[in-house]
């Protein structure tokens, strides 16, 4: 069998073509990053009602449920914690492997209204953290959360807050598995959990 | 015997709690008033509502006041991009056939400068300001500070 010029055209045109997609298969096969760096670990370091330091390594072996809001937020907020409060109660005796946290993004203000007698209010289990304005910024930062003060003569003290509502659920690794986002059902997030647990 | 007036007893004790009160003023139907308690009087609390307009025309919610709080104002939770902020709502609109419901996450009214602090199962009024409907007083249930719907049917339930 003899090749006509255009055949053996084609011929090396398939060969060119397979060596850059092999070249290309090796190449995307090596670009993921590694595991330790695609791991998104967001993480805090605030005082608790009573001052302690509350860090992640404090909770380990339990899986997180962090909320970021304030104490003087009559709608969302109280919404969502009564939600947090429903799913600790359905979650029965796997309660113990879970904690609730409610990040204020309003601390000053919070403590001075009192952070742990309202977390309580919805749920014994829910602990309230409210840091300094800088360490505030930095564990919404680590969590990639919005929230702003905004200028509202209407409202108290002449501010109010806006902000990312979600629930965000880290593992007892510290690591983040994902948010739950404003209205989802309780019993979803029992079902989620309850699945992990 | 006893027994028939045991239960007689428990029903007219738990019949308030199941039925919220429902009240007219021209075409509308306000209903399923209720609010959440509070911890002291520092922090607002809030009131929703479901509103039914039976008539022709679109009427609207301008203002709400009440004795419970000195400051009490329309609000909307509204949801920019995954960000929840609180604009005040200049009024809310009752469409004419239809309704509009004050519920967790969307429209509320926002008791600032609580007078008193709103204890669970208590009820106190609310009087409600329409564009052409005029005014209605409405008692509004105080449940746990962990509800998030009113306990009370609405009257097609």
């Amino acid at each position: 069998m003899r090749l006509t010029t255009l055949q053996k055209f084609l011929w090396a045109a398939v060969a060119v073509a397979l060596v850059a997609m092999g070249a290309a298969f090796l190449l995307v096969d090596r670009s993921p990053e590694p595991i330790a760096q695609a791991a998104f670990r967001p993480t805090f370091s605030l005082p608790d009602a009573g001052g302690r330091l509350r860090t992640p390594a404090d909770f380990e072996g339990k899986h997180l449920l962090v909320f970021f809001g304030f104490t003087n937020c009559p709608d969302i907020c109280p919404t969502t914690l009564a939600e947090v409060a429903q799913v600790m109660d359905d979650l029965g005796d796997q309660a113990g492997e879970v904690q609730p946290l409610f990040i204020s993004i309003d601390p000053e203000r919070d403590r001075e209204m009192g952070l742990a007698e309202y977390t309580e209010a919805f749920h014994p289990s829910i602990l309230g953290l409210a840091g300094d304005a800088a360490q505030t910024r930095a564990a919404a930062d680590s969590f990639r959360i919005y929230y702003e003060r905004e200028a509202n003569l209407e409202a108290l003290d002449g501010y109010a807050m806006s902000h990312s509502p979600g629930l965000y659920l880290i593992s007892p690794e510290g690591d983040w598995l994902g948010q739950f986002t404003y209205g989802t059902p309780a019993s979803e997030i029992v079902a989620d959990l309850q699945a992990r647990l | 015997m006893k027994r028939i007036f045991t239960t007689l007893a428990l029903i007219a004790a738990a019949g308030p709690a199941l039925a919220c009160e429902t009240v007219t003023t021209g075409p509308l139907e306000v209903s399923r008033a209720w609010s959440r308690a509070s911890i002291g009087t520092a922090r607002p609390g809030v009131v929703y509502l479901t509103i039914r307009n039976s008539g022709t025309a679109d009427d609207a919610l301008m203002s709400i006041t009440t004795p419970a709080a000195d400051m009490p104002m329309l609000h909307q939770t509204v949801m920019t991009d995954g960000i929840a902020s609180m604009p005040h709502a200049m009024e809310v609109p009752v469409p004419a056939g239809g309704q509009v419901a004050l519920e967790p996450g969307g429209y509320h009214a926002m008791l600032m400068d609580l007078t008193q602090v709103l204890e669970e199962g208590e009820t106190f009024p609310v009087t409600l300001t329409f564009s052409d409907a005029g005014e209605v007083t409405i008692p509004v249930t105080v449940q746990n500070i962990g509800a998030s719907e009113p306990t009370c049917t609405s009257p097609d339930e």
